[in-house]
């Protein structure tokens, strides 16, 4: 039985199903304006860099062959990583699942006496909810990079792998800083800027003074022990280098065999990501450096469902996601319904196939239906996950209701009989008399035609035009 | 059972189960390289809000005294060539200096590991010319001096001059976010201003 992340923990499962949580964020203008605006800039910003470049096919290509590469001797990368690690100094921890996580995590910030902890944006983190979890144990949490902490100042959940706020427009943000931010003026206006610099006043003093950072990773080295973090604002250096210990939480899949494999991931993710040649920071460290950063290096190595992905040969590429989000940036789905409305901190096209395989699908049913298959997603991957071919897979794997299954044999039984096959053409020409109003499908199939018209029937069958020609 | 049992096993086992049948040869047939284009990377550089300013070796500190105010407080790395640094500011030394003195330092001056022009990118490695990392982070403007013989390329071509276990620093520009409503703002955390001396 594959592993898979465990249930009332984390933030990989949604309260409800996808249509009903999708026809709420539809029905919000604001999201949709937001969320239009959003997608829109990035794509444009996206394609541009990418068209500068010849040989981004070839990236794709190479990007791909290694993460097939790195899945294919995963545990004998993850033992050399470890070596790699320790023997720089820093200490290497295995997490079978979320809760393994939390309480390797918490131990570790415990034992260093601090009750506060400054982290830099991971997905991992949230999938896991540590902060939770570090809040039932009495260490606060304090989220350093602008949308996580607007996410977490509005008590809200992030709905995009990469901008998590992208579901506020500045007067939101600025009422939430208004709100929550202590120490602010009130005479703040809403411009990008002037909300920036709060956000720099306000977590300076707590960068110079806490004294354990937690941080996820980006890429991870397996010949050389590296460790990557890509970013922007400078959160993620301040984390990274100030505080006595460091504690990176990474899913298993992070890691990358050679130094070299760096080029072409360096080049696919910012391009991918944000549109930009390059982005503002990356940081790369391995292990401990003395009299530079954090004296103290902790890697928690995550798998919480992963290895229940490895087991599925289909379904495994989902684990070649660098987490770019031109995916989700590309979604005609995603794009209206934002990333609430999948449940999961995974959300959109790779959401759609990685939450429920983490999960098991059974509780993430609804999500592999949460696409028109236009395969947008496919072409966008810097990684050339075929997004599509894996979302039929998993439709296949969920739970069918009774009547569809017996409807399904019913038509093969007919479709296997060609006399019987052509009394039901003939059949169905009495549908021409049903009018256009009479003409839906009958449950429980009505889902079918509730949006869609279905087509006249012809006055003979062609098998009928044939027999007359 | 420890958890690292546990999770190798099971990894093992799904792949035992079902094993991948592709090679696993890379194909690499990306850029590895490129014609150097200095033009370029002043052009990224600018590109992403970085202020770029040609010089020669000797004329270094002239050109750093024009960018700082006189007085100005200057944090430097122990290795950095002294004749870079103009009479016209207070030189502080990073001889174990603490992070409130260098947080209230006017700026920092560094040299650089390798800058990449096709993406606009310095890189710092933590030598003795560039200092610790908390240096070239806490002060809100940064001077970064680059030598030509410095600069390659393509990405690629940088990871072949830097060395894994040195503490990097990929700069690519001032702080910036894309956080509020996709709108770029400079200057969140770290250096507002980063000038770069481009020295041929």
């Amino acid at each position: 039985m594959p592993a898979t992340a465990p249930a009332g923990v984390g933030h990989l499962r949604g309260t409800e199903s996808f249509p009903r949580a999708a026809r709420r964020a539809l029905a919000d203008p604001q999201l949709r304006r937001n969320l239009g605006h959003a997608t829109t800039t990035i794509r444009a910003k996206s394609a541009a860099v990418i068209d500068e470049l010849p040989d981004w096919a070839q990236l794709r290509a190479a990007g791909s062959a290694i993460k097939t590469d790195v899945l294919a001797r995963l545990p004998e990368l993850l033992v050399q990583l470890e070596a790699k690690v320790t023997e720089a100094g820093g200490v290497v921890h295995w997490a079978a699942d979320a809760n393994d996580a939390n309480r390797i995590v918490t131990d570790l910030v415990r034992a260093t006496g601090s009750d506060r902890v400054i982290k830099v944006k991971s997905m991992a983190t949230q999938e896991i909810g540590l902060n939770e979890a570090l809040a039932a144990a009495g260490i606060e949490p304090v989220e350093t990079d602008l949308a996580e902490l607007i996410v977490q100042l509005g008590d809200d959940r992030p709905s995009h792998i990469l901008v998590p706020a992208i579901h506020r427009n500045r007067a939101e943000i600025r009422e939430i800083f208004l709100r929550a931010m202590p120490g602010v003026d009130p005479a703040l206006t809403d411009e990008p800027a002037a909300l920036a610099a709060v956000a720099r006043r306000y977590l300076r003093q707590t960068f110079l003074s806490t004294r354990v950072a937690v941080s996820g990773a980006n890429f991870a080295v397996a010949q050389t022990g590296t460790l990557a973090v890509v970013e922007s604002e400078g959160n993620g250096r301040m984390c990274l280098t100030l505080p006595e210990t460091l504690i990176t939480v990474m899913g298993i899949e992070k890691v990358v065999p050679t130094w070299q494999d760096l080029e072409v991931f360096l080049q696919l993710l910012p391009r991918a990501s944000t549109g930009e040649r390059m982005n503002p920071y990356t940081s790369m460290w391995t292990g401990v450096t003395s009299g530079d950063g954090p004296q103290a290096f902790h890697l928690v190595l995550l798998d919480n469902g992963r290895s229940a992905v490895l087991a599925d040969r289909t379904g495994r590429q989902a684990l070649h996601c660098i987490r770019c989000s031109a995916c989700l940036n590309v979604c005609p789905v995603y794009e209206r319904t934002g990333g609430h409305a999948y449940g999961s901190v995974y959300p959109g096209p790779i959401g759609a196939v990685l939450s429920p395989q983490l999960t098991g699908v059974a509780d993430n049913a609804s999500l592999p239906y949460a696409s028109s298959l236009c395969g947008a997603c496919y072409d966008a991957c810097p990684v050339g996950i075929n997004i599509p071919e894996l979302l039929v897979h998993l439709r296949d794997q969920v739970p069918h209701p009774r009547a569809e299954a017996t409807a399904m044999a019913a038509a093969g039984y007919t479709m296997d009989r060609p006399r019987l096959y052509e009394a039901a053409q003939r059949a169905t020409r009495l549908g021409r008399l049903a009018g256009r109003r009479g003409r839906g499908l009958p449950p429980p199939l009505t889902g079918w035609t509730a949006s869609r018209d279905l087509p006249e029937p012809p006055e003979q069958t062609f098998r009928q035009w044939w027999a007359q020609r | 059972m420890n958890s690292r049992d546990l999770v190798l096993g099971r990894l093992r086992a799904a792949l035992a189960a079902d094993p991948p049948t592709t090679t696993g040869a890379v194909p690499r047939d990306y850029r590895q390289s490129g014609a150097l284009d200095l033009d370029r990377l002043v052009q990224r550089l600018t590109d992403y809000r970085a202020q770029v300013h040609r010089a020669a070796e000797d004329t270094v500190a002239e050109t750093i005294a024009a960018l700082l105010p006189s007085g100005a407080t200057v944090v430097v790395p122990p290795g950095l060539p002294a004749g870079w640094l103009p009479p016209t500011v207070t030189v502080l030394p990073d001889t174990g200096l603490d992070n409130r003195q260098i947080g209230a330092a006017d700026a920092v001056v560094t040299a650089a590991a390798v800058a990449v022009a096709e993406t606009g990118t310095v890189v710092l490695d933590g030598s003795p010319d560039q200092g610790r990392r908390v240096i070239s982070l806490l002060p809100d403007r940064h001077v970064c001096v680059v030598r030509a013989g410095q600069v390659v390329a393509t990405v690629p071509e940088a990871l072949t001059r830097l060395v894994p276990h040195r503490p990097l620093t990929w700069i690519s520009g001032p702080s910036a976010t894309s956080d509020i409503e996709l709108n770029r703002v400079e200057g969140v955390h770290g250096p507002r201003t980063l000038h770069v001396v481009l020295l041929s």
